[in-house]
């Protein structure tokens, strides 16, 4: 009897011990040397946040992200120069459109729109790129495990 | 009807008697009369081409694939909904418009047999139009029964855009002269009424209707923007590839990607709703995409001419930011 209840108490400490997994996609040429940036400033952010470089934000394909939710993220952020300062010229304009329309379409499906975000970080700007991942963190924290867009057969 | 089938198979073997073309994309009634599907006739068996109230299919995807000829043209047939769908094939230099010969035909929308079955009308062994293509007269083998047309129309008819084509080479009838097409209602209506929903309910209305899916792949491959070689779906270097959707997460990837890869592009031609044999509402999400396209970037319509930059492939500087969908009202 008391070990079922050790049991149960278990249970319920690994349920509130939930840390959140986050995929940042960020592009080579800012935000990826953003997040050095914020390393070698000594700024903080959460390592459950696990980046994936991708040449430019234009890279990103849906798939992408929604791989990463079935695999078991409970956010997902892309990253990418400021308009304007694409390494590519215009690379991010196009990303901007994309992610817009998947973004709407998972709010369509009642997917939390939370869950994803994008944002533009240049190489100086540790801070915010620091910022911008506690922010999102603290979001995702929030909203809790993802459960809507995620294969069951990936979870842990 | 009739005269109309029969005016366009003499128009095409004018044409491919003339030695310009030689062959013709056209519908063949199937084991049953509503069973039509697509087939390319020559000069020796072109009068089989059937021409009625069941010839839905839309015809230009399959000039994709249809064989190739160096000096003859393909003559193809389009409805007013499949100009569009033409002229965004040209665009995207899927096809080669100097090798095609489109003849318009006029639409005055097309029957879905579902509906008359629901109707209580079984042993269905052909239908046959009134002179004003208001009333149907269904023979069946117990008897004749009639119905109105616009009640058993396509579900996409009732959206319909308009008699005028957008392409083609000749017009069968004159759109001015062409009899008046369905009326047409607010296409963005059911969008907007599912935008309105909380979004549990969005998420269960979707699972209700995406958890029917077979993956039979019949939107897919009856969609004529759907034109890559090899489907993302089918390469088993892309990681994703499928033949079946084993769990709820590959029924929403496989059509939230399907939507997207088509968004843009979309000229919502219906097909995928009306060959889907789960009836997912499919077009429901390519509208979405349509709404959020229009609503963001200007107004768009794919198809209409050829030759224009979709707005997935061009962008504004001033361009909304992604977080926009957090903030619009819904």
């Amino acid at each position: 009897m008391q070990l079922t209840e050790e049991k149960t108490a278990g249970e319920t400490a690994v349920e509130e011990e939930y840390t959140p997994l986050i995929v940042a996609f960020c592009c080579n040429w800012c935000s990826y040397s953003g997040a050095d940036t914020a390393g070698s400033s000594r700024f903080q952010y959460p390592a459950n946040i696990k980046i994936v470089r991708v040449p430019c934000s234009g890279r990103v394909n849906p798939l992408f992200i929604l791989r990463a939710f079935q695999r078991g993220a409970d956010g997902v952020i892309i990253c990418g120069c400021h308009p304007g300062d694409c390494h590519y010229t215009t690379g991010n304009y196009y990303a901007r459109r994309r992610m817009t329309l998947l973004f709407s379409m998972l709010d369509y499906l009642g997917i939390e729109p939370e869950r994803i975000r994008m944002e533009w970080v240049s190489a100086a700007e540790g801070a915010k790129f620091a910022a911008v991942m506690n922010d999102f963190a603290a979001t995702i924290n929030r909203l809790g495990k993802n459960r809507k867009l995620r294969d069951l057969r990936c979870a842990k | 009807m009739r005269e109309m089938r029969d005016k366009l198979v003499s128009r095409v073997k004018e044409l491919l008697a003339d030695g310009s073309c030689d062959r013709v994309i056209g519908w063949r009634a199937g084991e049953f009369c509503y069973d039509v599907t697509p087939e390319i006739f020559t000069a020796d068996n072109v009068d089989e081409m059937i021409f009625d109230d069941f010839c839905g299919p839309n015809q230009s995807k399959y000039l994709v694939n249809a064989p190739k000829s160096d000096d003859k043209k393909i003559i193809v047939l389009l409805k007013p909904c499949d100009s569009y769908s033409y002229n965004e094939l040209i665009t995207e230099h899927r096809i080669q418009p100097e090798k095609i010969h489109a003849i318009g035909v006029p639409c005055t929308g097309m029957v879905d047999i579902d509906k008359i079955r629901a109707k209580g009308i079984a042993g269905i062994t052909g239908i046959e139009e009134d002179e004003a293509g208001t009333m149907l007269t269904v023979h069946t083998i117990y008897g004749d029964s009639t119905v109105a047309k616009k009640d058993v129309l396509e579900d996409r008819c009732y959206f319909c855009k308009g008699k005028k084509h957008v392409a083609g080479d000749e017009m069968l009838v004159p759109d001015e002269e062409a009899p008046d097409t369905p009326e047409a209602g607010d296409r963005m209506a059911e969008v907007a009424r599912l935008e309105a929903m909380a979004p549990q309910e969005r998420f269960d209305f979707w699972r209700s209707q995406l958890s029917k899916c077979i993956r039979c792949n019949a939107c897919r491959n009856a969609c004529p923007a759907c034109t890559c070689r090899t489907c993302v779906f089918d390469n088993p270097a892309s990681g994703v590839s499928a033949k079946v959707n084993v769990n709820s997460f590959e029924e929403n990837m496989f059509h939230i990607i399907r939507a997207f890869h088509v968004a843009g592009r979309c000229t919502d031609c219906g097909e995928c709703s009306r060959v889907c044999p789960q009836n997912i509402p499919l077009h429901l999400l390519n509208r979405k995409f349509i709404k959020d396209i229009d609503e963001l970037y200007g107004t768009f319509q794919a198809g209409a001419e050829p030759d224009v930059r979709g707005p997935l492939v061009s962008y504004t500087e001033g361009d909304a930011e992604a977080s926009v969908v957090l903030r619009r009202e819904n």
